[in-house]
């Protein structure tokens, strides 16, 4: 059976053809915006610095050298050079700070796919089915968005304790409310669109119809949100570790790192600096690839 | 309006009251982990069953939640364990500072944000607006820990020009909120300039403005009268959502400064395991998210007469 010609544009849902090739035009386009090419290029650079962190990084990074070096001091012994000099402890900064990349680059992505994952089923389910379901999940929605949302990662981490996982549950808890009321918009603008209505009267399943037909074109905020979240979320686990309640020690996570060392900042500027340096250029780099997004999408 | 008004206390209330159910089910379902928190780990298994029976945790869980939220909202909010006083006192004492250093932090922000906001967002696109946007951007990006930590190395150990503590031991000093404002500052109004800025760009888009313009009224009297007052409502009640927000930021700086205000007493709460502290600290945050919401929303209602008078 064909689709009579005059609707076949409205009834087919209006995406890409192959997932590839998706992808390669939305990288193309990415290019017309140039604070998204920053933003992308800051991403790449320190994806690149966690994946090669056992190539790049001069030092075990746990491994106690030689106490409070300022940066560019050659090591005893001439294994090295500090290039951004040492702790208190006498660990490298530089290989700190390199490993400290996969820690937050494993967890906090980690994380927001997990709030993305519950918050936009809810959010679909809730847009498309309404009714009592609505009901429910829009309410549990506003009672945890009434809590600020350090207060509870505060509150969950001081009853099940600090770990990767603790974070992750957190983090999921306390920003899928806000990803379930996005998607809910977006899926009631959809729901009564004639590509809906048409698989609809083909007899697709209610899974297909969420997620064939409606999230593929409630993609582009999305995504755009996804990229702020993963800036806010490495600000949270940021300041869980500049609070002592992040991940234990003596793993290299960037907030710690600055906890850790804060009380030798008087003398030793350098050892809050870099770490601080860091963890603003990624955040900034998710800012950045964000408002290009936007902008994008914007211009279509 | 005054239904509207109804309806949301209502709503209000409820919120409250499943926040309140939430905190007893985290905090006080099991009796053991109560009294482990309350007489600490190397207390005796008599000691502990005395503490139980005198403070009523035998009875059953559900009669537990009415009793602690009768006391909770005739303000009888317990002791704290670690800090030895009633934690009412404790709060409110706290509390007071923190709105000291709210008020500061809200007298800098709302000129410094919507200035930004309203220049840039009247001409889009151009060298001011991009050279405003860049600087809020990168403001945003820097989280306030480690703002704190850099600002401080400036004018703390760098120039000496202001004290690295804010713990007021000698009393209230103006010079000791300098810092702890500053950070707040800095890292909020990239935020609120964005919206602001993003509200006026719509704004300038508008037919009436248009009209405005071609009717040939002075520039500066069509931006005050004409796009101000509409531009200015979306940034308003994001201000007040941000409230909310603020109270991360209020942790950190707090407890990093040494401020003797409600943030650092949520987080010393929440290092020590000061149960019955942190359950009160946590449900004011939340009254105060809620109040703020509800304003938030009254006030747009009242300021938006598309829908006040719908």
């Amino acid at each position: 059976m064909t689709d009579a010609p005059v609707l076949s544009n409205e009834t087919a849902a209006p995406h890409g053809s192959t997932p590839i090739g998706r992808v390669l035009r939305s990288v193309a386009r990415l290019r017309r915006s140039r604070v998204g090419v920053v933003g992308a290029s800051i991403l790449v650079f320190w994806i690149a610095v966690a994946l090669a962190a056992p190539l790049l990084a001069p030092f075990p990074p746990n491994q106690p050298l030689q106490p409070m070096a300022p940066p560019g001091t050659h090591a005893v012994g001439g294994t090295g050079v500090f290039w951004l000099g040492t702790d208190h402890l006498g660990r490298d900064l530089l290989s700190r700070i390199i490993w400290g990349a996969r820690t937050v680059l494993v967890i906090a992505p980690l994380a927001t796919l997990s709030a993305f994952i519950v918050g936009v089923s809810a959010g679909l389910i809730a847009g498309f089915k309404l009714g009592w379901l609505d009901e429910l999940l829009s309410r549990v929605t506003d009672l945890v968005l009434a809590f600020p949302a350090l207060v509870l990662y505060i509150v969950i981490i001081s009853k099940f304790g600090a770990s990767a996982l603790n974070i992750v549950l957190a983090v999921t808890l306390a920003s899928s409310p806000a990803v379930m009321r996005l998607t809910r918009g977006l899926v009631l603008e959809l729901r009564n669109r004639a590509f809906v209505s048409a698989a609809q009267l083909r007899g697709e399943s209610l899974w297909y119809i969420m997620v064939v037909e409606i999230l593929p074109n409630a993609r582009g905020p999305l995504i755009v949100d996804a990229c702020l979240r993963l800036g806010y979320v490495t600000i949270t686990i940021g300041t869980l570790g500049f609070l002592g309640l992040g991940l234990p020690p003596p793993d290299p996570d960037w907030g710690g790192m600055i906890n850790e060392t804060r009380q030798f900042a008087l003398v030793f500027p350098y050892m809050v600096l870099f770490p601080c340096l860091a963890i603003s250029s990624l955040v900034l780099g998710f800012n950045l690839l964000a408002d290009g997004l936007r902008e994008l999408s914007l211009q279509d | 309006m005054v239904k509207l008004v109804g309806r949301r206390a209502v709503y209000m209330a409820a919120t409250m009251l499943a926040a309140s159910l939430f905190l007893f089910l985290l905090f006080e379902l099991s009796p053991q982990e109560v009294v482990v928190n309350a007489l600490g780990p190397y207390s005796t298994a008599e000691q502990r069953q005395a503490w139980l029976l005198a403070n009523g945790y035998n009875r059953p869980a559900s009669v537990r939640y009415f009793d602690w939220l009768g006391h909770f909202m005739t303000g009888d909010w317990g002791r704290s364990r670690v800090l030895g006083a009633p934690v009412a006192h404790l709060v409110w004492t706290r509390l007071e500072n923190t709105a000291i250093l709210g008020f500061w932090f809200f007298v800098f922000l709302v000129p410094l944000a919507l200035g930004l906001g309203v220049l840039s967002g009247m001409r889009e696109g151009s060298p001011l607006d991009r050279i405003i946007s860049t600087l809020c951007i990168v403001s945003a990006s820097i989280p306030p820990f480690a703002s704190t930590v850099l600002v401080s190395a400036i004018f703390v150990f760098s120039l000496h020009w202001l004290p690295g503590t804010s713990s007021m031991i000698d009393g209230f000093s103006y010079r000791e909120l300098v810092m702890p404002v500053l950070v707040l500052v800095l890292y909020d109004f990239g935020y609120v300039a964005r919206i602001t800025r993003a509200a006026m760009s719509e704004v300038m888009t508008t037919a009436y403005m248009r009209t405005a313009m071609l009717k040939g009224l002075p520039h500066r009297r069509i931006i005050v009268r004409h796009a101000l007052r509409n531009a200015l409502i979306a940034p308003f009640t994001v201000l007040m959502l941000h409230v909310n927000w603020l109270i991360a930021g209020v942790i950190v700086v707090e407890f990093f400064f040494a401020y003797k205000g409600f943030g650092s007493l949520i987080l010393e709460a929440s290092l020590g395991h000061d149960l019955f502290l942190l359950e009160a600290c946590t449900m004011v945050t939340v009254a105060i998210a809620v109040t703020t919401q509800t304003v938030a929303d009254l006030v747009y209602v009242y300021l938006n007469p598309r829908i006040r008078f719908r």
